[in-house]
C-alpha cells in the first residue's frame, strides 16, 4: 500500500484503540493503521518500544504520521523517530494535532493517496495554535 | 581521573534511586502523574542487570547502551529524558575523560535534554539542577561541593511555576513543591560524584 501510514498514540491504550476504531469506521481500510498506549505494566504512560513497532506496522513507503495526546507521548514519538534513524526517519512526522479528529482527518486525506505532507497539513490545521 | 569503576557506579545509582523511590514518587504524585519513583526505579534495576556487559564497553559506547536501555525501561517522559542525557554524554566524551572533556560532554548533553523536552532553565524541570552542576563542573569545584549545588538546585525548583511537563497543566498550583525530575537528578549528581570522586 502506498498511503501514508497512520500511527496513534495515546497514554491510555482505550484512547488509542478507540480512536483506530473510529478511523477504521470512517475511513476503512485504505490506510496502513497501528495504535499504541499504556506504559507496557498495565498503567496509563507511553513508551518508546511500543511506538517503534507501531511504526514498523504502520509503515509506508510514502511515510507516517503519528498523532499523540499530552506531552511525554510527543516525547517519546520523536524519541522513537530517532531511534529509528535515518532513511526511514525523514519521512516520519508527530503532528501538532488533536489526537482523535487529527487521526480521523490525516487518515481521511492519506485514503486518497495524499502526501505525507498533505496529510500532516491536514492535521495541523485542527490545532488551536 | 583514574579508571572509573562503571559497573560499582551502576550499582551504587540504581540502589540510591531504589532508596528513594517512593520519595521521588511522593514528589511526582504532588504534581504530575505520580509514577517517578517507580518509572525510575524500573529504568535503573534494568541498567543494574545488565552492569557487567554494559562496564565491558568503552565508556563512550557504556553511556550509550544505558541511555537506550533508559529511554526503553524508564517509561513516561522520563525516559527519553534521561535516556538522551546519557546517550548525549556518550556521544561526546573522550574514552578517558579528564574533567575538561567531561564538562563539554555535559554541556552538549544539557542541550539535547533541551531539545527533547523543549524546555529551558526556570521552567521547574531537570534543567534547573544540570545547568547550575555544569557551571560548577566548570569551575572546578570538588564532588561534593557539586552535589551540595545540585541539592540546592532541586530545591530551588519548589517556589517555580512549572511550564513543561504534566505539572504546567496545574499552573499556579505547581509552586511550592519540588520537581521530580530535579530532585532526582540531583541524587544521580551525587552517586556520581562519590563515584569520580573516589577514582580521582
Amino acid at each position: 500500500m502506498s498511503n501514508v501510514g497512520i500511527v496513534i498514540v495515546s497514554h491510555s491504550p482505550l484512547v488509542a484503540e478507540g480512536t483506530a476504531d473510529m478511523v477504521r469506521q470512517m475511513v476503512g481500510d485504505e490506510v496502513p493503521l497501528a495504535w499504541c498506549g499504556g506504559n507496557g505494566h498495565g498503567g496509563l504512560g507511553t513508551n518508546v518500544e511500543a511506538i517503534m513497532s507501531a511504526i514498523d506496522k504502520a509503515w509506508s513507503e510514502a511515510g507516517v504520521a503519528i498523532l499523540v495526546d499530552l506531552g511525554g507521548a510527543e516525547t517519546n514519538s520523536e524519541m522513537a523517530v530517532e531511534m529509528i534513524g535515518e532513511p526511514r526517519a525523514q519521512k516520519i512526522i508527530v503532528c501538532n494535532a488533536p489526537i482523535v479528529e487529527g487521526a480521523v482527518m490525516a487518515a481521511t486525506e492519506a485514503s486518497g493517496g495524499a502526501s505525507l505532507r498533505e496529510v500532516v497539513a491536514t492535521a495541523h490545521e485542527l490545532s488551536p495554535s | 581521573m583514574a579508571a572509573l569503576n562503571l559497573a560499582g557506579l551502576i550499582a551504587a545509582a540504581a540502589d540510591m534511586i531504589a532508596a528513594h523511590a517512593e520519595e521521588l514518587t511522593a514528589l511526582d504524585q504532588a504534581i504530575g502523574d505520580g509514577d517517578h519513583g517507580l518509572n525510575m526505579k524500573r529504568g535503573f534495576e534494568a541498567v543494574r542487570a545488565e552492569a557487567e556487559a554494559f562496564s565491558a564497553k568503552p565508556l563512550p559506547e557504556a553511556l550509550k547502551a544505558i541511555g537506550t536501555k533508559l529511554v526503553m525501561t524508564v517509561g513516561g517522559a522520563s525516559g527519553p529524558l534521561f535516556g538522551t542525557l546519557f546517550l548525549a554524554i556518550g556521544k561526546e566524551i573522550s574514552p578517558h575523560p579528564d574533567r575538561a572533556s567531561l564538562t563539554a560532554a555535559f554541556g552538549k548533553a544539557i542541550e539535547a535534554v533541551a531539545a527533547r523536552g523543549k524546555s529551558q532553565v526556570g521552567q521547574k524541570t531537570m534543567l534547573d539542577v544540570l545547568q547550575p552542576v555544569h557551571d560548577a563542573l566548570a569551575r572546578g569545584k570538588t564532588a561534593a561541593e557539586i552535589a551540595d549545588i545540585a541539592d540546592a538546585a532541586a530545591k530551588a525548583t519548589v517556589p517555580m511555576k512549572a511550564l513543561r511537563g504534566r505539572a504546567s497543566f496545574l499552573g499556579d498550583r505547581s509552586i511550592g513543591h519540588m520537581d521530580a525530575g530535579a530532585r532526582s537528578t540531583a541524587l544521580l549528581v551525587r552517586t556520581v560524584g562519590q563515584a569520580i570522586g573516589e577514582s580521582a
